[in-house]
């Protein structure tokens, strides 16, 4: 029930983004469509609520997350550039392996969407049962588990356990 | 000021969707290629879609702006990772100067 109720708000809330300014006519069709998916959908959305009352995890995602992720994202986005702009292509790509000890469904997404968009890394498949990342690295730099796993995951690892586990 | 502010941003997006295109065509494999056009297309539509924000303001473009930076950066890698898998999956090599492929030697036989 709690997870049909954030569903409904969050669902709400985006239907009023898309259709600013908002009016009644439209706030009454997003009521109905909200209350629809948030009746269908709202059993997957999230698997347990109580995690959404702790306060510090938000601010976890907001000082400690966002400012990292923001600025992997720019080195990431230099760093292509660099490589697709050198006369040479300095590329040495393969697929490695990495381990994670994160378990949430949650937080493996985004982990795996972390590892993509930072530099020079793709994530490609993800095993929960062994809690094993397999990464496509344009710059292979280890190739063995356990150091790939220090320069790929750790960053962010840390982080995102203390937010979703 | 937030006028030029929003150029600057939307000038930054535009650039950074160049490097991804040249990215795709100067790359090797399909891995790479996704590699250039995930980060940079992400980050340069991104730059852009907040220098609109910038220039219209709390307006009916501006919020739309937004909420696609959000939908964009939620579903941009999971749509890369998609794409990747089903490539190797699907029997596409990697390049040819590639150095190691963890992901064949664990998956063979498996289909």
């Amino acid at each position: 029930m709690k997870s049909r109720i954030i569903l409904f708000v969050l669902a709400i809330f985006i239907w009023l983004f898309l259709s600013w300014p908002p009016d009644y006519q439209h706030v009454i069709v997003g009521v109905l469509v909200a209350a629809f998916v948030a009746l269908i959908m709202g059993d997957f959305f999230i698997q347990r609520p109580h995690r959404l009352k702790h306060a510090s995890r938000y601010w976890c995602f907001i000082f400690s997350y966002l400012p990292t992720f923001l600025w992997e994202v720019i080195k990431a986005n230099i760093d292509v550039a660099y490589r697709v702009l050198h006369p040479r292509l300095p590329i040495n790509p393969g697929i490695v392996r990495v381990k994670t000890r994160l378990k949430s469904d949650t937080a493996l997404t985004f982990l795996a969407n972390s590892i993509t968009l930072t530099p020079g890394t793709l994530s490609v498949d993800i095993d929960r049962k062994k809690g094993v990342l397999y990464v496509h690295w344009i710059d292979v730099k280890e190739k063995d588990v356990e150091p790939a796993t220090k320069i790929i995951v750790e960053r962010f690892e840390k982080i995102l356990k203390k937010i979703f586990d | 000021m937030s006028d030029i502010i929003g150029l600057i941003f939307i000038f930054i997006g535009l650039t950074f969707d160049v490097f991804g295109c040249l990215g795709l065509v100067r790359l090797p494999d399909v891995y790479n290629r996704l590699q250039a056009a995930t980060k940079c297309v992400t980050v340069g539509t991104c730059s852009i879609l907040f220098g609109t924000f910038l220039i219209m303001g709390f307006s009916a473009p501006g919020i739309k702006a937004l909420l696609c930076m959000v939908f964009l950066v939620l579903t941009s890698p999971v749509a890369a990772h998609a794409i990747a898998r089903g490539a190797h999956r699907s029997g596409i090599k990697l390049w040819d100067g590639s150095v190691i492929d963890k992901y064949k030697e664990d998956k063979e036989g498996e289909i």
